[in-house]
Protein backbone atom coordinates (compact mmCIF):
# COMPACT_ATOMS: atom_id res chain seq x y z
CA UNK A 1 0.00 0.00 0.00
CA UNK A 2 2.46 2.55 -0.99
CA UNK A 3 0.80 4.80 -3.64
CA UNK A 4 -2.60 4.39 -2.99
CA UNK A 5 -5.21 5.23 -5.58
CA UNK A 6 -8.92 6.42 -4.45
CA UNK A 7 -10.43 2.66 -5.32
CA UNK A 8 -8.18 1.19 -3.55
CA UNK A 9 -8.78 3.29 -0.61
CA UNK A 10 -12.13 2.46 -1.24
CA UNK A 11 -11.23 -1.38 -0.71
CA UNK A 12 -9.06 -1.14 2.12
CA UNK A 13 -10.21 -2.60 5.38
CA UNK A 14 -11.53 0.54 7.71
CA UNK A 15 -9.02 2.41 9.50
CA UNK A 16 -8.59 1.74 13.61
CA UNK A 17 -10.99 4.35 14.37
CA UNK A 18 -14.00 2.40 13.37
CA UNK A 19 -14.65 0.22 16.52
CA UNK A 20 -15.88 3.46 17.76
CA UNK A 21 -18.48 3.52 15.46
CA UNK A 22 -22.20 3.78 16.50
CA UNK A 23 -20.65 5.65 20.07
CA UNK A 24 -21.07 9.37 20.48
CA UNK A 25 -18.24 11.65 21.19
CA UNK A 26 -19.55 13.92 23.36
CA UNK A 27 -17.27 17.67 23.27
CA UNK A 28 -18.05 20.70 25.37
CA UNK A 29 -18.63 24.04 23.13
CA UNK A 30 -17.87 27.12 24.48
CA UNK A 31 -18.10 29.10 26.67
CA UNK A 32 -15.36 31.01 25.55
CA UNK A 33 -16.32 30.13 21.97
CA UNK A 34 -15.82 32.59 19.36
CA UNK A 35 -19.53 32.11 18.06
CA UNK A 36 -21.28 31.83 20.78
CA UNK A 37 -22.26 35.06 21.44
CA UNK A 38 -21.36 35.42 24.76
CA UNK A 39 -20.03 33.40 27.65
CA UNK A 40 -22.57 29.96 26.51
CA UNK A 41 -21.66 26.40 26.77
CA UNK A 42 -23.44 23.87 24.97
CA UNK A 43 -22.40 19.91 25.43
CA UNK A 44 -23.04 18.45 22.07
CA UNK A 45 -22.68 14.33 21.82
CA UNK A 46 -21.74 14.03 18.14
CA UNK A 47 -21.94 10.85 15.72
CA UNK A 48 -19.11 11.59 13.27
CA UNK A 49 -19.91 15.15 12.60
CA UNK A 50 -23.47 14.98 12.95
CA UNK A 51 -25.22 16.01 16.32
CA UNK A 52 -27.42 14.10 18.07
CA UNK A 53 -27.95 15.33 21.46
CA UNK A 54 -27.07 18.56 22.65
CA UNK A 55 -27.50 20.43 26.08
CA UNK A 56 -27.09 23.98 26.56
CA UNK A 57 -25.59 25.38 29.70
CA UNK A 58 -25.66 28.71 30.50
CA UNK A 59 -26.02 30.66 33.87
CA UNK A 60 -22.15 32.31 33.52
CA UNK A 61 -23.40 35.68 33.53
CA UNK A 62 -25.76 35.72 35.93
CA UNK A 63 -25.57 39.01 38.05
CA UNK A 64 -29.40 38.71 40.23
CA UNK A 65 -31.09 40.76 38.01
CA UNK A 66 -34.27 40.01 39.56
CA UNK A 67 -33.20 40.32 42.78
CA UNK A 68 -31.42 43.26 42.51
CA UNK A 69 -34.87 44.93 40.92
CA UNK A 70 -36.62 43.79 44.08
CA UNK A 71 -34.35 45.52 46.30
CA UNK A 72 -33.85 49.17 44.83
CA UNK A 73 -36.34 51.59 44.28
CA UNK A 74 -38.52 50.92 40.72
CA UNK A 75 -36.25 54.52 39.25
CA UNK A 76 -33.02 52.46 40.11
CA UNK A 77 -34.04 49.20 38.28
CA UNK A 78 -34.56 51.74 35.33
CA UNK A 79 -30.16 51.68 34.15
CA UNK A 80 -30.23 48.06 35.15
CA UNK A 81 -32.31 47.01 32.43
CA UNK A 82 -29.86 48.76 30.00
CA UNK A 83 -28.23 45.75 31.16
CA UNK A 84 -30.09 42.88 30.40
CA UNK A 85 -30.03 42.89 26.73
CA UNK A 86 -27.35 45.41 25.90
CA UNK A 87 -27.63 46.15 22.23
CA UNK A 88 -31.40 47.16 23.06
CA UNK A 89 -31.47 49.39 25.99
CA UNK A 90 -34.33 51.66 24.49
CA UNK A 91 -36.45 48.41 24.12
CA UNK A 92 -35.42 47.65 27.57
CA UNK A 93 -35.84 50.71 29.09
CA UNK A 94 -39.89 50.98 27.15
CA UNK A 95 -40.87 47.64 28.64
CA UNK A 96 -40.09 48.44 32.36
CA UNK A 97 -41.35 51.80 32.23
CA UNK A 98 -44.71 50.64 30.22
CA UNK A 99 -45.20 48.26 32.85
CA UNK A 100 -44.60 50.34 35.77
CA UNK A 101 -46.56 52.72 33.91
CA UNK A 102 -49.47 50.07 33.99
CA UNK A 103 -49.34 49.23 37.53
CA UNK A 104 -49.59 53.19 38.91
CA UNK A 105 -51.92 53.89 35.92
CA UNK A 106 -49.84 57.02 34.36
CA UNK A 107 -50.25 58.52 31.31
CA UNK A 108 -47.33 59.63 28.94
CA UNK A 109 -47.27 62.92 26.82
CA UNK A 110 -47.73 62.04 23.13
CA UNK A 111 -44.49 63.18 22.39
CA UNK A 112 -43.14 60.79 24.65
CA UNK A 113 -44.92 58.11 23.04
CA UNK A 114 -43.61 59.46 19.35
CA UNK A 115 -40.04 59.57 20.68
CA UNK A 116 -40.42 56.26 21.93
CA UNK A 117 -41.54 55.00 19.00
CA UNK A 118 -38.57 56.52 16.90
CA UNK A 119 -36.08 55.24 19.64
CA UNK A 120 -37.64 51.45 19.54
CA UNK A 121 -37.46 51.44 16.56
CA UNK A 122 -33.80 52.58 15.62
CA UNK A 123 -32.84 50.28 18.42
CA UNK A 124 -34.41 47.77 16.07
CA UNK A 125 -32.46 48.77 12.70
CA UNK A 126 -29.12 48.60 15.04
CA UNK A 127 -29.93 45.18 16.54
CA UNK A 128 -31.59 43.57 13.27
CA UNK A 129 -28.30 45.07 11.12
CA UNK A 130 -25.35 43.81 13.99
CA UNK A 131 -27.28 40.56 13.67
CA UNK A 132 -26.81 40.22 10.08
CA UNK A 133 -22.91 40.84 10.33
CA UNK A 134 -22.67 38.82 13.35
CA UNK A 135 -24.61 35.61 11.68
CA UNK A 136 -22.48 35.89 8.60
CA UNK A 137 -19.64 36.11 10.71
CA UNK A 138 -20.41 32.66 12.34
CA UNK A 139 -20.87 31.38 8.49
CA UNK A 140 -17.05 32.20 8.12
CA UNK A 141 -17.42 35.13 6.31
CA UNK A 142 -15.25 36.95 9.03
CA UNK A 143 -14.81 40.84 9.68
CA UNK A 144 -16.08 42.47 6.25
CA UNK A 145 -19.68 41.93 6.35
CA UNK A 146 -19.87 42.77 10.18
CA UNK A 147 -17.54 46.19 9.65
CA UNK A 148 -20.32 47.32 6.91
CA UNK A 149 -22.83 46.32 9.86
CA UNK A 150 -21.46 47.45 12.56
CA UNK A 151 -20.51 50.89 10.53
CA UNK A 152 -24.57 51.77 10.14
CA UNK A 153 -24.96 50.89 13.81
CA UNK A 154 -22.38 53.45 14.80
CA UNK A 155 -24.69 56.07 12.92
CA UNK A 156 -27.43 55.03 15.34
CA UNK A 157 -25.76 54.84 18.09
CA UNK A 158 -24.10 58.22 17.87
CA UNK A 159 -27.70 59.48 17.87
CA UNK A 160 -28.42 57.54 20.90
CA UNK A 161 -25.05 59.41 22.35
CA UNK A 162 -26.30 62.52 21.48
CA UNK A 163 -29.91 62.05 23.07
CA UNK A 164 -29.38 60.46 26.18
CA UNK A 165 -25.79 60.83 26.54
CA UNK A 166 -24.64 57.09 26.19
CA UNK A 167 -23.86 55.12 23.01
CA UNK A 168 -25.59 51.36 24.93
CA UNK A 169 -26.77 52.20 28.33
CA UNK A 170 -28.88 54.61 27.23
CA UNK A 171 -31.59 54.90 30.43
CA UNK A 172 -33.56 57.44 28.87
CA UNK A 173 -36.94 56.71 29.49
CA UNK A 174 -38.62 56.80 32.80
CA UNK A 175 -41.86 56.08 33.88
CA UNK A 176 -44.31 58.71 32.53
CA UNK A 177 -42.17 59.52 29.37
CA UNK A 178 -38.90 60.49 28.51
CA UNK A 179 -35.88 61.87 30.29
CA UNK A 180 -34.76 64.73 27.98
CA UNK A 181 -36.36 66.03 25.07
CA UNK A 182 -34.77 65.26 21.61
CA UNK A 183 -33.57 68.88 19.69
CA UNK A 184 -34.67 69.45 16.51
CA UNK A 185 -31.42 69.27 15.07
CA UNK A 186 -31.67 65.65 16.20
CA UNK A 187 -34.50 64.65 14.75
CA UNK A 188 -32.90 66.20 11.77
CA UNK A 189 -29.80 64.41 12.22
CA UNK A 190 -32.26 61.14 12.78
CA UNK A 191 -33.75 61.79 9.72
CA UNK A 192 -30.70 61.59 7.30
CA UNK A 193 -29.69 58.41 9.35
CA UNK A 194 -33.13 57.19 8.54
CA UNK A 195 -32.74 58.60 4.70
CA UNK A 196 -29.52 57.01 3.98
CA UNK A 197 -29.98 53.71 5.74
CA UNK A 198 -31.66 51.96 2.15
CA UNK A 199 -28.78 52.70 0.63
CA UNK A 200 -26.67 50.00 2.91
CA UNK A 201 -29.63 47.58 3.02
CA UNK A 202 -29.59 47.44 -0.45
CA UNK A 203 -26.27 46.75 -0.46
CA UNK A 204 -26.01 44.35 2.24
CA UNK A 205 -29.04 42.57 0.77
CA UNK A 206 -26.42 42.38 -2.67
CA UNK A 207 -23.69 41.49 -0.48
CA UNK A 208 -25.35 38.30 0.84
CA UNK A 209 -28.92 37.29 -0.69
CA UNK A 210 -28.48 35.42 -3.73
CA UNK A 211 -25.05 34.36 -2.37
CA UNK A 212 -24.82 30.76 -3.08
CA UNK A 213 -22.65 29.61 -0.36
CA UNK A 214 -24.97 31.42 1.90
CA UNK A 215 -27.98 29.74 0.70
CA UNK A 216 -26.40 26.50 0.97
CA UNK A 217 -25.48 26.84 4.37
CA UNK A 218 -28.95 28.12 5.95
CA UNK A 219 -31.69 26.88 3.70
CA UNK A 220 -33.27 23.72 5.28
CA UNK A 221 -30.96 24.35 8.07
CA UNK A 222 -32.35 24.30 11.58
CA UNK A 223 -36.28 24.11 10.52
CA UNK A 224 -38.83 25.34 13.15
CA UNK A 225 -42.34 23.90 12.82
CA UNK A 226 -45.08 26.72 13.73
CA UNK A 227 -46.17 24.08 16.26
CA UNK A 228 -43.30 23.69 18.07
CA UNK A 229 -42.65 27.26 17.88
CA UNK A 230 -46.08 28.16 19.63
CA UNK A 231 -46.36 25.32 22.01
CA UNK A 232 -42.24 26.45 23.15
CA UNK A 233 -43.70 29.69 23.42
CA UNK A 234 -41.13 31.75 20.84
CA UNK A 235 -41.47 34.96 19.88
CA UNK A 236 -40.44 37.71 17.15
CA UNK A 237 -38.66 37.45 14.39
CA UNK A 238 -37.83 33.91 15.15
CA UNK A 239 -41.69 33.12 15.46
CA UNK A 240 -42.45 34.73 12.37
CA UNK A 241 -40.41 33.24 9.96
CA UNK A 242 -42.39 29.78 10.78
CA UNK A 243 -45.16 31.96 9.61
CA UNK A 244 -47.11 32.54 12.55
CA UNK A 245 -48.55 35.94 12.32
CA UNK A 246 -47.89 37.34 15.52
CA UNK A 247 -46.28 40.98 16.52
CA UNK A 248 -47.35 42.32 19.96
CA UNK A 249 -47.30 46.21 17.66
CA UNK A 250 -50.41 44.64 16.02
CA UNK A 251 -51.73 42.38 18.61
CA UNK A 252 -51.27 45.04 21.83
CA UNK A 253 -51.05 47.97 19.89
CA UNK A 254 -49.19 49.43 22.92
CA UNK A 255 -47.43 53.04 22.18
CA UNK A 256 -48.48 54.83 19.16
CA UNK A 257 -48.06 51.84 16.77
CA UNK A 258 -51.96 51.52 15.64
CA UNK A 259 -51.39 54.66 13.99
CA UNK A 260 -49.02 53.96 11.53
CA UNK A 261 -49.29 52.15 8.72
CA UNK A 262 -46.79 48.85 8.49
CA UNK A 263 -46.78 45.40 7.04
CA UNK A 264 -45.73 42.02 9.34
CA UNK A 265 -43.49 39.99 7.35
CA UNK A 266 -44.02 36.25 7.62
CA UNK A 267 -41.56 33.11 6.79
CA UNK A 268 -42.53 29.90 5.06
CA UNK A 269 -39.91 27.61 6.12
CA UNK A 270 -38.91 28.27 9.28
CA UNK A 271 -35.39 27.80 8.39
CA UNK A 272 -32.24 29.66 9.06
CA UNK A 273 -32.72 31.60 5.82
CA UNK A 274 -36.22 32.45 6.26
CA UNK A 275 -35.10 33.95 10.06
CA UNK A 276 -32.36 35.97 8.31
CA UNK A 277 -34.16 37.42 5.51
CA UNK A 278 -36.81 38.13 8.24
CA UNK A 279 -35.05 40.76 9.63
CA UNK A 280 -34.24 41.75 6.39
CA UNK A 281 -37.67 42.51 5.60
CA UNK A 282 -38.39 44.16 9.20
CA UNK A 283 -35.74 46.77 8.98
CA UNK A 284 -37.68 47.93 5.64
CA UNK A 285 -40.52 48.17 7.92
CA UNK A 286 -39.38 49.59 10.80
CA UNK A 287 -37.54 52.24 7.91
CA UNK A 288 -41.52 52.61 6.95
CA UNK A 289 -42.85 53.10 10.62
CA UNK A 290 -39.63 55.75 11.06
CA UNK A 291 -40.44 58.00 8.12
CA UNK A 292 -44.46 58.12 9.72
CA UNK A 293 -43.10 58.67 13.04
CA UNK A 294 -40.58 61.75 11.96
CA UNK A 295 -43.79 63.19 10.04
CA UNK A 296 -46.20 62.74 12.58
CA UNK A 297 -44.13 63.85 15.62
CA UNK A 298 -45.23 67.42 17.29
CA UNK A 299 -43.01 69.53 19.49
CA UNK A 300 -44.51 69.32 23.67
CA UNK A 301 -44.09 68.10 26.81
CA UNK A 302 -41.90 64.77 26.99
CA UNK A 303 -42.59 63.91 30.72
CA UNK A 304 -45.89 63.69 32.52
CA UNK A 305 -45.40 66.24 35.37
CA UNK A 306 -47.84 64.56 38.12
CA UNK A 307 -44.84 61.90 38.00
CA UNK A 308 -43.05 61.55 41.00
CA UNK A 309 -39.64 59.95 39.96
CA UNK A 310 -38.42 59.71 43.33
CA UNK A 311 -39.74 58.25 46.17
CA UNK A 312 -42.02 56.78 44.06
CA UNK A 313 -44.31 54.73 45.54
CA UNK A 314 -47.16 53.03 43.61
CA UNK A 315 -50.62 51.59 44.49
CA UNK A 316 -50.82 47.20 45.45
CA UNK A 317 -51.06 45.48 42.87
CA UNK A 318 -49.84 43.52 39.94
CA UNK A 319 -48.53 44.72 36.23
CA UNK A 320 -46.98 42.88 33.28
CA UNK A 321 -45.80 45.56 30.53
CA UNK A 322 -44.99 43.57 26.99
CA UNK A 323 -43.46 44.91 24.25
CA UNK A 324 -42.57 43.37 20.70
CA UNK A 325 -38.29 44.15 21.14
CA UNK A 326 -35.95 43.19 18.54
CA UNK A 327 -35.92 39.53 19.74
CA UNK A 328 -39.55 38.78 20.69
CA UNK A 329 -41.99 39.52 23.32
CA UNK A 330 -40.32 41.42 25.93
CA UNK A 331 -42.02 41.21 29.17
CA UNK A 332 -41.76 42.60 32.77
CA UNK A 333 -44.06 41.49 35.65
CA UNK A 334 -44.11 43.60 38.88
CA UNK A 335 -45.90 42.98 42.20
CA UNK A 336 -45.87 45.95 44.23
CA UNK A 337 -46.93 45.86 47.84
CA UNK A 338 -47.50 49.83 47.95
CA UNK A 339 -43.64 50.11 49.15
CA UNK A 340 -40.89 51.63 47.35
CA UNK A 341 -39.77 48.62 46.21
CA UNK A 342 -41.51 45.72 44.23
CA UNK A 343 -42.04 42.86 45.95
CA UNK A 344 -41.17 40.72 42.88
CA UNK A 345 -40.07 41.56 39.67
CA UNK A 346 -39.49 39.19 37.17
CA UNK A 347 -38.50 39.72 33.46
CA UNK A 348 -39.49 37.79 30.45
CA UNK A 349 -36.43 37.88 28.31
CA UNK A 350 -37.19 36.74 24.63
CA UNK A 351 -33.40 35.69 23.55
CA UNK A 352 -33.83 32.70 26.69
CA UNK A 353 -36.96 31.61 25.93
CA UNK A 354 -36.25 31.06 22.03
CA UNK A 355 -32.97 29.51 22.90
CA UNK A 356 -34.80 26.58 24.50
CA UNK A 357 -35.81 24.88 21.25
CA UNK A 358 -31.77 25.18 20.29
CA UNK A 359 -31.63 21.45 20.61
CA UNK A 360 -34.62 20.59 18.27
CA UNK A 361 -33.43 23.10 15.77
CA UNK A 362 -30.07 21.25 16.07
CA UNK A 363 -30.45 17.41 15.31
CA UNK A 364 -29.31 15.98 12.57
CA UNK A 365 -27.18 18.54 11.68
CA UNK A 366 -23.48 19.21 11.40
CA UNK A 367 -21.56 21.09 14.50
CA UNK A 368 -20.61 23.64 11.61
CA UNK A 369 -24.90 24.31 11.87
CA UNK A 370 -25.03 25.24 15.33
CA UNK A 371 -23.15 27.72 14.79
CA UNK A 372 -25.34 29.52 12.00
CA UNK A 373 -28.47 27.87 13.88
CA UNK A 374 -28.13 29.64 17.53
CA UNK A 375 -26.70 32.91 15.42
CA UNK A 376 -30.16 33.09 13.78
CA UNK A 377 -31.60 32.85 16.74
CA UNK A 378 -30.59 36.12 17.99
CA UNK A 379 -29.10 35.54 21.65
CA UNK A 380 -27.28 38.14 23.88
CA UNK A 381 -25.95 36.19 26.94
CA UNK A 382 -26.86 39.55 29.40
CA UNK A 383 -30.99 38.84 28.76
CA UNK A 384 -30.13 34.87 28.69
CA UNK A 385 -28.35 34.62 31.76
CA UNK A 386 -29.75 37.82 33.81
CA UNK B 1 -25.24 30.83 -12.77
CA UNK B 2 -24.07 29.23 -9.91
CA UNK B 3 -21.40 31.63 -8.50
CA UNK B 4 -23.27 34.97 -9.55
CA UNK B 5 -24.69 35.47 -6.12
CA UNK B 6 -20.85 35.91 -4.92
CA UNK B 7 -19.45 37.30 -7.89
CA UNK B 8 -21.96 39.97 -7.00
CA UNK B 9 -21.49 39.98 -3.09
CA UNK B 10 -17.60 40.33 -4.44
CA UNK B 11 -18.78 43.83 -6.35
CA UNK B 12 -20.09 45.20 -3.30
CA UNK B 13 -16.74 45.00 -1.31
CA UNK B 14 -14.96 45.79 -4.13
CA UNK B 15 -17.23 49.12 -4.00
CA UNK B 16 -16.56 49.93 -0.68
CA UNK B 17 -13.12 49.34 -0.80
CA UNK B 18 -12.54 51.52 -3.34
CA UNK B 19 -15.07 53.80 -1.87
CA UNK B 20 -13.34 53.95 1.29
CA UNK B 21 -10.93 56.41 -0.40
CA UNK B 22 -13.15 58.89 -1.33
CA UNK B 23 -16.37 58.54 0.58
CA UNK B 24 -16.21 59.89 4.03
CA UNK B 25 -19.16 57.55 5.22
CA UNK B 26 -17.10 54.64 4.10
CA UNK B 27 -14.28 55.43 5.93
CA UNK B 28 -15.65 56.03 9.36
CA UNK B 29 -12.85 54.82 11.77
CA UNK B 30 -10.42 57.71 13.82
CA UNK B 31 -6.62 56.73 14.58
CA UNK B 32 -7.97 57.21 18.45
CA UNK B 33 -5.11 58.86 20.65
CA UNK B 34 -3.87 60.94 17.62
CA UNK B 35 -7.38 61.72 16.49
CA UNK B 36 -10.38 62.36 18.24
CA UNK B 37 -14.14 62.25 17.27
CA UNK B 38 -15.63 65.22 19.27
CA UNK B 39 -17.61 64.07 22.18
CA UNK B 40 -21.27 64.85 21.79
CA UNK B 41 -22.84 67.87 23.97
CA UNK B 42 -25.09 65.51 26.27
CA UNK B 43 -22.05 62.44 26.88
CA UNK B 44 -21.80 62.04 30.28
CA UNK B 45 -20.24 59.37 32.09
CA UNK B 46 -19.55 59.90 36.22
CA UNK B 47 -20.18 62.58 38.42
CA UNK B 48 -19.05 65.36 39.98
CA UNK B 49 -19.41 68.17 43.10
CA UNK B 50 -20.34 71.81 41.27
CA UNK B 51 -19.22 74.64 43.01
CA UNK B 52 -19.42 78.58 42.97
CA UNK B 53 -16.36 81.03 43.27
CA UNK B 54 -14.50 78.54 46.17
CA UNK B 55 -14.14 74.72 46.04
CA UNK B 56 -14.62 74.30 49.48
CA UNK B 57 -17.28 77.29 51.14
CA UNK B 58 -18.52 77.33 47.02
CA UNK B 59 -20.15 73.79 47.08
CA UNK B 60 -23.49 73.38 46.46
CA UNK B 61 -23.73 70.69 48.46
CA UNK B 62 -25.76 70.79 51.60
CA UNK B 63 -25.16 66.81 52.61
CA UNK B 64 -29.06 65.56 52.33
CA UNK B 65 -27.35 62.44 51.13
CA UNK B 66 -30.60 62.10 48.89
CA UNK B 67 -28.13 60.70 45.56
CA UNK B 68 -26.70 58.29 48.42
CA UNK B 69 -30.03 56.79 48.69
CA UNK B 70 -31.22 57.03 45.12
CA UNK B 71 -27.87 55.38 43.35
CA UNK B 72 -28.53 51.96 42.09
CA UNK B 73 -25.06 50.15 42.78
CA UNK B 74 -24.56 52.72 46.03
CA UNK B 75 -21.13 54.03 45.50
CA UNK B 76 -21.73 57.50 46.86
CA UNK B 77 -20.61 57.97 50.63
CA UNK B 78 -21.86 61.42 52.40
CA UNK B 79 -20.74 61.81 55.72
CA UNK B 80 -23.07 65.35 56.95
CA UNK B 81 -21.51 68.00 58.66
CA UNK B 82 -22.33 68.55 62.67
CA UNK B 83 -21.92 72.84 62.52
CA UNK B 84 -23.66 74.67 59.39
CA UNK B 85 -21.86 76.68 57.42
CA UNK B 86 -23.08 79.89 55.37
CA UNK B 87 -23.44 78.48 51.38
CA UNK B 88 -22.55 80.62 48.49
CA UNK B 89 -26.03 82.60 49.07
CA UNK B 90 -24.89 83.37 52.19
CA UNK B 91 -27.42 81.11 54.20
CA UNK B 92 -26.43 78.58 57.09
CA UNK B 93 -26.02 75.08 55.68
CA UNK B 94 -24.91 71.67 56.51
CA UNK B 95 -21.95 70.36 53.84
CA UNK B 96 -20.75 67.25 53.33
CA UNK B 97 -17.85 66.57 55.75
CA UNK B 98 -16.91 63.47 53.50
CA UNK B 99 -17.96 62.94 49.98
CA UNK B 100 -16.91 60.16 48.28
CA UNK B 101 -17.46 58.26 44.87
CA UNK B 102 -16.17 54.83 44.20
CA UNK B 103 -16.04 55.26 40.83
CA UNK B 104 -15.15 52.01 39.55
CA UNK B 105 -18.64 50.62 41.17
CA UNK B 106 -20.51 54.43 39.50
CA UNK B 107 -22.57 52.89 36.85
CA UNK B 108 -23.19 56.57 34.82
CA UNK B 109 -27.03 56.48 35.23
CA UNK B 110 -26.99 60.03 36.33
CA UNK B 111 -30.24 59.24 38.64
CA UNK B 112 -28.27 61.40 41.42
CA UNK B 113 -28.11 64.38 38.95
CA UNK B 114 -31.53 63.92 38.31
CA UNK B 115 -32.72 63.43 41.87
CA UNK B 116 -30.46 66.52 43.21
CA UNK B 117 -32.34 68.90 44.36
CA UNK B 118 -29.59 71.38 44.80
CA UNK B 119 -28.07 71.14 40.97
CA UNK B 120 -25.07 70.33 43.16
CA UNK B 121 -23.81 67.06 41.04
CA UNK B 122 -23.39 67.22 37.43
CA UNK B 123 -22.14 64.70 34.97
CA UNK B 124 -18.38 64.98 34.15
CA UNK B 125 -17.17 63.93 30.28
CA UNK B 126 -13.35 62.20 31.43
CA UNK B 127 -13.15 59.52 30.63
CA UNK B 128 -9.15 58.45 30.38
CA UNK B 129 -9.48 57.47 33.54
CA UNK B 130 -7.09 53.97 34.33
CA UNK B 131 -4.92 53.68 36.77
CA UNK B 132 -1.99 51.61 38.22
CA UNK B 133 -3.29 51.00 41.50
CA UNK B 134 -5.53 48.82 42.37
CA UNK B 135 -7.60 49.42 45.50
CA UNK B 136 -8.25 53.62 46.29
CA UNK B 137 -7.16 54.86 43.13
CA UNK B 138 -10.70 55.29 41.89
CA UNK B 139 -11.97 56.47 44.96
CA UNK B 140 -12.79 59.75 44.06
CA UNK B 141 -12.90 62.25 47.45
CA UNK B 142 -14.58 65.77 47.86
CA UNK B 143 -11.50 67.45 47.04
CA UNK B 144 -11.10 65.39 43.54
CA UNK B 145 -14.92 65.82 42.88
CA UNK B 146 -15.91 69.54 43.46
CA UNK B 147 -15.38 71.50 39.77
CA UNK B 148 -16.48 74.82 39.29
CA UNK B 149 -19.45 76.23 37.69
CA UNK B 150 -17.58 77.63 34.88
CA UNK B 151 -15.46 74.46 34.42
CA UNK B 152 -19.34 73.09 33.70
CA UNK B 153 -20.87 75.55 32.08
CA UNK B 154 -17.53 74.73 29.65
CA UNK B 155 -18.57 71.07 29.25
CA UNK B 156 -22.37 70.84 29.26
CA UNK B 157 -23.36 74.94 28.06
CA UNK B 158 -27.44 74.19 27.10
CA UNK B 159 -27.56 72.52 29.84
CA UNK B 160 -25.71 74.77 32.43
CA UNK B 161 -27.60 77.62 30.93
CA UNK B 162 -30.85 76.35 32.06
CA UNK B 163 -29.41 75.61 35.46
CA UNK B 164 -28.31 79.06 36.20
CA UNK B 165 -31.21 80.05 34.67
CA UNK B 166 -33.68 78.10 37.79
CA UNK B 167 -31.13 79.18 40.73
CA UNK B 168 -31.40 82.95 39.94
CA UNK B 169 -35.46 82.87 39.80
CA UNK B 170 -35.04 80.58 42.58
CA UNK B 171 -33.12 83.02 44.53
CA UNK B 172 -35.30 86.08 43.11
CA UNK B 173 -38.12 84.45 44.61
CA UNK B 174 -36.62 84.11 48.00
CA UNK B 175 -34.92 87.93 48.36
CA UNK B 176 -38.81 90.10 49.32
CA UNK B 177 -39.58 87.31 51.66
Amino acid sequence: MSTTGFDELAEAPPPMTSRLEGELLEISMGPQHPSTHGVFRMNVALEGEVVRKLKPVFGYLHRNHEKIGENTSYLGSMPYTDRLDYFCSMTNNWAYALSVETLAGIEVPERAEYLRVILAELTRLQNHTSLLGFLLSDMGAWGTPLMYAFREREKILDLFESLSGSRMMCDYMRFGGCRVDAAPDWMERAKKVVADFPRFLDEFEKLIVSNEILIARTQEVGKLSAELAVNAGITGPMLRASGVNYDLRKVDGYGFYPRFKFRVPLGDHGDCYDRLMMRVLELRESLAILKQAFAQVQPGPVMNPKVKIRAFKPPAGEAYGRIEGPKGELGFYLISDGSANPYRYRVRPPSFINLTVLEDLCLGHTVADVMVILGSIDIVMGEVDR
Amino acid sequence: MIGAGVLQGMAVTMRNFVGSYFEKDRLTTVQYPEERSPLPENYRNFPFLVYDNDPEAGLRCVACKICEKECPPQCILIVKSEDKKPDYMGKPQFYPRVFDIDISVCMSCQICVEVCPFEAIKMDKVFELSRRERFDALLMQKDELAKSNEYYHGIHPTEAAGVDANLAAAAAKKKPA
